[in-house]
Parts: structure tokens; sequence; C-alpha cells
């Protein structure tokens, strides 16, 4: 496996940061809750077999002040476009996890010939008011984690500060994280994406977490049926919301034996 | 200085078992606590201890705005303003304020504050707070990522709409509007005087001063805990180049007056433990949304309420002192004799160079009876010994500017009354 690559790419006037490790057909990740502050073993593990390309979002690690440049839903989706073409993922394999998943959705769904196969990980996009998704930013300072992932540790090793950064703007960045998802999921997620799900053609493999604490399990039903037969579906036993974090070998296993 | 009587407009009839029981007195209290038969004479009394108030000589009455919030039931303080408006004849009338981003389009500020200040004929003080979290984005849903910049757009659009004398269109970032051109037009040219209600943000002040507007500092947690938020403000000023007109700041204190400090406090503990016990009862979950305290505040590392509550880790907002004798020597509350209350805010006023104390004389379940008690005791024997103070140094230039009293309408009400 080759060593891990960091890039800059500007998008919308700003500088942001793409990682890439591996080898192969790309394949993209658009992560959930906390963006991909560090590189970690999921991504390692799927660079086994291909090259992973991580890209930060906007406002996500990496993607600076790059949220506050967008307003409106489209504006996202299109800066998620351009992000893949720059990043050297158009027509790529393309995964997302939670917040990272709606967009992900939304990009195969608007931009179809940029997203070859899509693998959503308990995306956002959705809402159902009689079983509604757990509110991550209405959790009280220091518990976010418990609901993130079976393991609370995962996300805690994912977030914790590196030895070299100051650590006033590692929160900020943590901070700034949840932020940017917020522009343009607040107030609980609801995208709309349920009149877009027919549109996405591309095979599709939707994972959910046996332990999901976030979205309920009725929500990866709706995404299979409004995508139609082009989706199927997984649970991950013992993984939570960031499933990938929790169970990085069997998500990537899964992924790979859907994508190849 | 000035003396601004404030009120909260606290539900006075939570339960005794409501901590053990419910999970917080915002966001998410259980309404089938509310009586609204018991609110019909809980909005009477506190209506009817505003004008008391007024009556009794307090410089200015003052209102502001919750949501979902069982200590302070004013979801539009507008309303309340406008039968005081009305119902009073000389105070000033200080609405503390409108959360600019709930409004839309915000306009509707511009217009019914300029109605408040023509039926009040030009006594309006027009606060324009973001709002809190908890009132602006979880209870009425607005993004915390985009709440800031939508606030200042608010207010630019209020104050064009104030001072534009031609028609015109705003093409903002999240207003648009074709035609500006806001019918009735304020009576205090070029506009009332702006008050913006904060916590400890560095960009308030530095906007406060930039704007020229005050900069009021509404904590619950008294003179002590606020010491340092409003030495940082002076400092800030100080940088700025500006002077150090204590009119440029306001600041809220509780106060309990009775003859004696053992008869106060014998006779506001009750009403002080409600407030500080079962009001100030919060989830802290709702307390922190992600990009509500801007980048630069967290840099400068200052403590905002916001902030503590964020980084307290706790289930509650703020570890507060519920006891009366916590409560007095945390600074929460002043409580004393007349002259120990006086000496008291003397110090407190000049430490904090403040020029406009707001005063919460009524708290927590605090009846009509002993809140009519303090503010009378207050004006009749604390007000005359520090009003005098800083006004031989300075002129308040952000105090309403009313029409003349002998030009002003007299409600009919007031004339009938005067007769009999």
């Amino acid at each position: 496996m080759s060593e891990l690559k960091q890039r800059k790419v500007t998008l919308n006037g700003v500088e942001t940061r793409v990682w890439e490790k591996g080898a192969g057909e790309p394949i993209g990740y658009f992560p959930g809750y906390g963006g991909a502050p560090r590189w970690h073993g999921f991504l390692d593990e799927l660079a086994k077999k291909r090259r992973v390309i991580a890209p930060s979002l906007p406002g996500f690690p990496g993607g600076g002040l790059g949220h506050l440049k967008l307003d409106s839903h489209l504006d996202w989706v299109i800066a998620c476009a351009d992000l893949l073409e720059m990043s050297g993922l158009s027509g790529a394999d393309l995964i997302g996890v939670g917040f990272g998943g709606a967009l992900a959705a939304d990009v195969a769904a608007i931009f179809g010939q940029k997203v070859r196969k899509l693998a959503l990980i308990s995306a956002y996009g959705l809402y159902d008011e009689s079983e509604p998704i757990t509110n991550v930013w209405a959790q009280r300072p220091g518990t976010v984690q418990n609901i993130l992932c079976a393991n609370p540790a995962r996300f805690t090793d994912l977030t914790t500060m590196p030895n070299d950064y100051n650590p006033v703007e590692w929160q900020i960045e943590m901070i700034r994280a949840s932020e940017a998802a917020a522009r343009y999921l607040w107030p609980f997620g609801n995208t709309h994406l349920d009149k877009r799900l027919a549109r996405i053609k591309q095979p599709t493999l939707l994972i959910r977490g046996s332990e999901d604490k976030v979205i309920p399990a009725s929500y990866m039903k709706r995404f299979a049926s409004g995508i139609g037969a082009n989706a199927k579906t997984v649970t991950i036993n013992d993984a939570g919301h960031l499933a990938e974090l929790d169970e990085p070998v069997a998500v990537a296993n899964a992924i790979l034996g859907f994508a190849g | 200085m000035k003396l601004c009587w404030f009120h909260l407009m606290p539900y006075t009839d939570l339960p005794d078992d409501f901590q053990q029981k419910h999970n917080s007195v915002w966001v998410d209290i259980d309404s089938r606590l509310f009586d609204p038969q018991k609110a019909h004479h809980m909005y009477n009394d506190f209506m009817d201890e505003l004008e008391f108030a007024a009556d009794c000589g307090f410089d200015a009455i003052c209102v502001n705005e919750h949501h979902a919030n069982g200590y302070g039931l004013m979801p539009s303080p507008n309303l309340i303003a406008s039968t005081l408006a009305r119902r009073t004849k000389d105070t000033a009338i200080c609405v503390m304020g409108n959360s600019l981003a709930l409004y839309n389009p915000p306009t509707r500020v511009a217009e019914e504050f300029a109605m408040l200040d023509c039926i009040s004929g030009g006594r309006l003080i027009a606060g324009f707070p973001v709002g809190t979290p908890m009132d602006t984005c979880y209870a009425m849903g607005q993004n915390p990522s985009s709440l800031r910049e939508k606030y200042r757009e608010a207010h630019d659009l209020v104050m064009k709409a104030w001072t534009e004398k031609d028609t015109f269109s705003f093409d903002g970032r999240y207003n648009q509007i074709p035609f500006v051109n806001i019918w009735p037009r304020p009576l205090q040219q070029p506009h009332p005087p702006v008050w913006i209600p904060g916590g400890g943000s560095v960009e308030t002040w530095q906007w406060c001063a930039e704007m020229d507007y005050v900069y009021a500092y509404l904590s619950y947690f008294g003179y002590k805990a606020g010491m340092e938020t409003m030495l940082g403000f002076w400092d800030e000023m100080n940088k700025l180049g500006k002077d150090l007109n204590p009119y440029r700041a306001g600041f809220l204190q509780f106060v309990g007056v009775a003859e004696s400090h053992e008869e106060a406090m014998k006779i506001y503990k009750e009403p002080a433990e409600y407030f500080y016990g079962r009001c100030l009862h919060v989830d802290s979950a709702y307390a922190a949304p992600p990009g509500y305290t801007t980048e630069e505040t967290i840099r400068r590392k200052v403590n905002s309420q916001v902030m503590k509550v964020a980084t307290s880790g706790g289930a509650r907002m703020v570890n507060v002192a519920t006891d009366i004798e916590h409560i007095e020597q945390e600074g929460y509350v002043i409580l004393g004799s007349p002259d120990e209350v006086a000496e008291k805010l003397r110090k407190v006023a000049n430490e904090m160079n403040v020029g406009h104390l707001m005063l919460l004389l009524q708290y927590g379940n605090m009846s009509k009876d002993l809140s009519n008690y303090n503010t009378k005791l207050f004006a009749e024997k604390v007000m005359p010994q520090i009003k005098d103070i800083f006004d031989d140094k300075w002129e308040d230039h952000w105090w309403p500017k009313p029409m003349p009293a002998n030009e002003r309408a007299i409600p009919a009400r007031m004339t009938r009354e005067a007769a009999e």
C-alpha cells in the first residue's frame, strides 16, 4: 500500500485538502459527523484494494471556511460535484456517511455521470416526524460520541488532537465541522431528498450499523424503496451511526464486495 | 445615572418538584404546566408592576423577548410595550428587544418599533439582541451557522428602512424585498436609540463601538460574575479610541430592598430561590449550537455565558447557587437595607462604569405586593442616593428624545382618572 498523499485544490476560492492513498480504481469518501480530521483505519482497509481519495467538504476539517460561501442546498451539491471533478473522482465510486451521505446521494441524483456506484452509510437527507432522527446538535457537552459510535472511544480517537496542533484551533476545527453540516442540514437533516431518490440510477449499497442511535432503521427502508431496484441493503453488526469507525473491516469488505 | 426597571415575566407557578421531574425550563418545558387562567392574572400583575415602576419614577421600564421559556412569558415584547405606551406618560420604554433574525421580513421590526415610538411620543429605546441559542436556534429553528450574518443584515435593513426617505429595493443574502417603504416612521430622528443586549462577544463590543450603540450585559449572575465582562468591554473601547462614557453601557442586576438586611434575606428568599432554582433549570443540550459562538470569540477565549455553558460539561446550563445565602454571597442578588443597597450599587456602577443600571426588582414567583414594595422602597430610599452618579461628568447620548411633554397626547382614560 502506498503512502498517504496530500494535495490542495481550490474550491470557490478556498484552499481545500485532498487526501489520497492506495492504487487501483479510485473511490471517494464524504465523511459524516466530525469529518475526517485524520486518516483512519477504514480508509486504510479500502486502500488495500483501491485508490482512496478523501476530499475535505467545505468547512469540514481541511475545508477551511468554504461553508460560509454556500447558502442553498443547490450551492452545496454543486460544490460537491465540483470537488469530485477537482479531486479526480468524477465518474468514480463514492461513499457517503451520515452528513456526507446526504450530499453524496444528491450528487448521484442530480449529476448522475459523476458517480459510478454509490455506498451510503446511514445517510441524512430524509426526515420522518413519527420516527425522528436523534438530534446530534442537541446533546449535552461532551456526550455526542455516545450516540455516534457503538464504541464511543472510536469517535474520541478520531477527534483527539494530534500532538503538533494548537488546541484552540483544533477545538475550532471540530466545532466548525459540526457547523458546516448544520449549515445545510439544520435543524434535523431533511433536505427533501425523498423527492430525488428515484433519480439515483447508480447501483447503490445502503449500509447501517445495527447499533445506530442517530438514524432509525426505517430510514434505510425508505431509502431503498425510493431508489428502487438499484439499491441493496446491509446491516453491520455491533456498529453505530458512524459504522465505518466502529467496524472498519466489515464495512470496507461490504463496500469492496459491492463495488469491486 | 439611569435606573431602568426590567421585567422578565416569569411564570410564577412552576411546581416545587420542577427540577426533579422536568428536563428544562426552556425549549422543551412541559406545556401541561401552563395554566392560561393563571397566566391571565400573571400578565395583568406584571403589567401593573411595570406601570407601578413608571409611577414611582424609574427612568425606563424594560421588556424582552423569549420563546418556549418558563421564566420569560414575552414571545412578543412589543405587545406589552404597546400597552405601556398608552398607560404611562413620561417613562422611557425599553424593548430589549426584538431578535432581528426571527422576523420575516425584519421590516416588521422597523414597522412595529416605529408604531411604538409614535404611540409613546418618542419614548422608545430599540433593543436588538441576536437572541439566545435556546430562543433562536432551538425554539425558532434558525440556522446557527448563518444566524449572526442574518441578524446583521436584518439590522442594516431596519436602519435603512428607518432613515431612507425614498422607497428602495433590498437585495440581501437573506432578504429580498422589492419595495421597502415603512409606514409609520419613527418619531425620534434619525431613529430611536439602539441598545444591544449581548454576552461577552468581542465582535459585539466592536460593533457597538463602530455603530455608537449601547452595549448591555444582561447577566443573571450579578456584579461579581459580570465584572470581568464589563472590564473587557471597556478595555476594548479603550483600544478602539472611544471615550469611556458610562452611558455606552448597561448592566442587569437583581436587587431586594427591605428595612434591614435580615428582613431582605427573609422576604426575598423564596422568589430568589425560585428563580435560580426552577427558572434557570435549563438543559445544557440547548446551549451551544455549532457556529453560534464566533470563532474569533473562541480564539479570544472570552468566557461568555454561552461558552461557560458549552464547556461546563454538566447536564444543566450552569452550576448555579440556589440557596439564598449563596445567591447573595455570589452577588447574583444585592440584598439589604436601602442604605446598604445604595452603597453597593454605587460601588458597582463606578467599578463597572455603567450608566444604565437595569434592575430586576421582580423575579421568580415574587408576588405583586412584594414586587411593589421592593420597587417603592427602592424608588424612595435608594434612587435618591445613586441617581446623581456620572451626571456631573457625562451626558447620556443614548437616551430617547421624546416630544415635549405638553405636546404629547394624553389618553382619555388618564384625563378621566385625573378628573376623578
